[in-house]
């Protein structure tokens, strides 16, 4: 098994080099820079890392008017804050105006565990995918945090890139290329598609690793940008394999399972089983007990796999 | 454009166009409250009542304090002008065309489909225009970051936005008012256009902001307030701003909603409901 690894350490990392090179890189928190871990870039560029307090709708705008100046604001507080607290000032300031900000949140998902509701975010990707103009990105691993991150300050817009509280396993070497706007084929497999994003990759590929046993081979497809979707990379999957499941840490209402629904619905409607947060609020717990009681494991994908499978075959 | 333009030209230029006299700043304002019950009122909606009462305060600005180019939008060091309250757009729209923005017969396509001039400013759509807005209270937060970047790319620029006084019921404005002085923009200049007046009423009534000018002092800003149709006082009070250094300054211009208008002064109605064609025809004979 692969050494896990933190994505927000990655980020912090990454940030922090990137801003050697560039200067026109600025960071602004809002008072969780030592959990977001930008605090790396704000104690070697202090005067280019602007800790805004508990106040997530300025630091929004801040960061806006900074990048209608020529500043490349990389923005970060936890999922549930951004976009939840501050949705309009990313709505009016940031995605109308198509600004150069990246919005980089921490502890998104259920695994952030015992903080419980008020910490959980589970539909921030639903309101960042409904902004017109902003880029999401959910990557699965640090490597492809680092190489996220890296393509979004090359990139020009806005962006949205949602990081996780827990460490992961790495899912991928150092020489993996990210390419914005593309999926990954995880594994190859004739059967079924799943098709997961951020910390339901790794379970994906166990889910995937279990089904094997059982006769059943499973494609495994890592969709870490969001918006714009993979389209070609579902429409072939479905065309190849005939079922799909997804697997996110999300509610089911707007996110990665919506987004494949409504992309199969125009293209080529096949059986699909969705892995998501059912219309419900979690609550405190660890990680591990959350994902096992709002029904997110590594079973709970097989499951629906053999649900998905069911429904095929009887089609 | 990016590269960085030779200041001594534009200097000039804007000796060039700093030099109208009181009277002749009283005769472009006269012009710009005609376009505004014009625009509104062809229009059929919009914010005629807020767009009257700054006319002072924005002709002072692009007349007499902002170093600006119209031929040059993107000109690194131009000072910015922020419009906070977006509903304000037709009077921003009249004082950019009469600096030459584009021609005043495009405020005719006030709100119409495929029109530049949004009900609400466009950043994206419109020459001269900073921000988008509408939704209030996020100027002063944006005008925050417009600042820290000439600090931190050391342009001279200064930044000046106008809120209303009804925008100041919005949480925002205060959590921007606090960290503007923490983080000690003294290139930044909030001017609030304080005719009294929201959609609902007067703000006494709807959301009492008195103490006003203490609350910005108690969050660290130098305070000025004026006659905000008073050219001579406005001019001072820029000048004065530019002088204070280490903390943003507030203009707290005291003003008359619909001013100009006999029927529209303080007149809650005219917030944001235009002058219908006899209204309007009225209007422009008391401003002829």
């Amino acid at each position: 098994m692969t050494p896990d690894a933190s994505l927000r350490e990655a980020y912090g990392k990454t940030l922090t080099e990137l801003g050697r090179d560039n200067k026109d890189i600025v960071v602004l928190d809002a008072d969780l820079c030592r959990s977001t871990m930008t605090q790396f870039f704000a104690s070697e560029f202090p005067e280019r890392a602007f800790d805004c307090g508990i106040a997530e709708q300025n630091m929004v705008s801040i960061a806006a008017g900074l990048a209608a100046s020529g500043k490349i604001p990389f923005v970060s507080t936890f999922a549930v804050f951004a976009p939840g607290r501050c949705f309009d000032q990313i709505r009016m300031s940031i995605a109308q105006p198509r600004l150069n900000v990246k919005l980089v949140t921490t502890h998104s998902g259920i695994t952030v565990g015992e903080d419980g509701v008020s910490h959980q975010s589970i539909e921030d990707i639903a309101l960042a995918c409904s902004l017109p103009g902003l880029t999401v990105i959910v990557p699965a691993d640090a490597v492809e945090t680092t190489q996220a991150i890296r393509v979004a300050a090359a990139t020009h817009g806005p962006f949205y890139v949602r990081l996780c509280r827990p460490k992961l396993p790495l899912l991928y070497d150092e020489d993996y290329h990210f390419e914005l706007g593309k999926a990954v084929v995880m594994r190859q497999g004739t059967q079924a598609t799943i098709i997961a994003i951020g910390t339901r990759v790794a379970a994906a590929l166990e889910a995937a690793d279990n089904l094997k046993q059982e006769g059943i081979d499973c494609r495994v497809l890592n969709m870490p940008t969001l918006k714009p979707i993979d389209e070609a990379a579902i429409i072939q999957a479905a065309a190849e394999t005939g079922a799909i499941v997804t697997a996110e840490e999300h509610l089911e209402h707007g996110g990665l399972g919506s987004i494949v629904a409504r992309v199969l619905a125009k293209h080529h409607p096949v059986p699909v089983e969705f892995v998501a947060i059912k219309d419900t609020y979690a609550e405190s717990g660890s990680p591990a007990e959350l994902l096992q009681k709002y029904g997110l494991t590594a079973d709970d994908i097989e499951q629906a796999v053999r649900s998905v499978l069911t429904r095929k075959n009887s089609a | 454009m990016t590269e960085i333009s030779d200041p001594g030209i534009h200097t000039e230029r804007v000796v060039e166009m700093k030099s109208p006299s009181v009277a002749d700043m009283e005769t472009i304002a006269k012009r710009v409250r005609r376009h505004i019950i014009s625009m509104t009122g062809r229009a059929g909606s919009g914010h005629p009542g807020g767009s009257l009462s700054a006319v002072e305060v924005v002709t002072t600005l692009y007349f007499r304090v902002l170093r600006h180019d119209p031929r040059h939008l993107d000109w690194p060091d131009r000072d910015r002008f922020i419009l906070s309250k977006g509903h304000a757009a037709p009077l921003l729209y009249a004082v950019l065309a009469e600096c030459g923005y584009f021609p005043s017969e495009e405020l005719a396509s006030l709100r119409q489909i495929n029109s530049r001039l949004q009900g609400h400013t466009d950043r994206t759509r419109t020459a001269g225009v900073e921000m988008s807005a509408g939704s209030l209270g996020q100027g002063l937060s944006f005008s925050i970051g417009v600042a820290l970047a000439g600090r931190l790319n050391g342009k001279p620029y200064r930044v000046y936005t106008l809120l209303g006084d009804g925008e100041c019921d919005e949480g925002q404005v205060w959590e921007a008012a606090m960290a503007a002085a923490h983080f000690k923009v003294d290139n930044l200049t909030a001017i609030v256009d304080r005719n009294d007046q929201q959609i609902d009423g007067w703000t006494r009534d709807v959301m009492d902001l008195e103490p006003f000018s203490s609350k910005w002092q108690a969050f660290g800003w130098h305070t000025i307030e004026v006659n905000g149709h008073d050219f001579t006082q406005l001019a001072d009070a820029f000048d004065q701003a530019r002088l204070i250094k280490g903390r943003p300054t507030v203009i707290i211009a005291h003003t008359v909603k619909g001013k100009g208008v006999s029927f529209m002064e303080n007149n809650p109605h005219f917030h944001g409901i235009a002058p219908t064609a006899e209204e309007m025809e009225l209007a422009l004979k008391e401003l002829a």
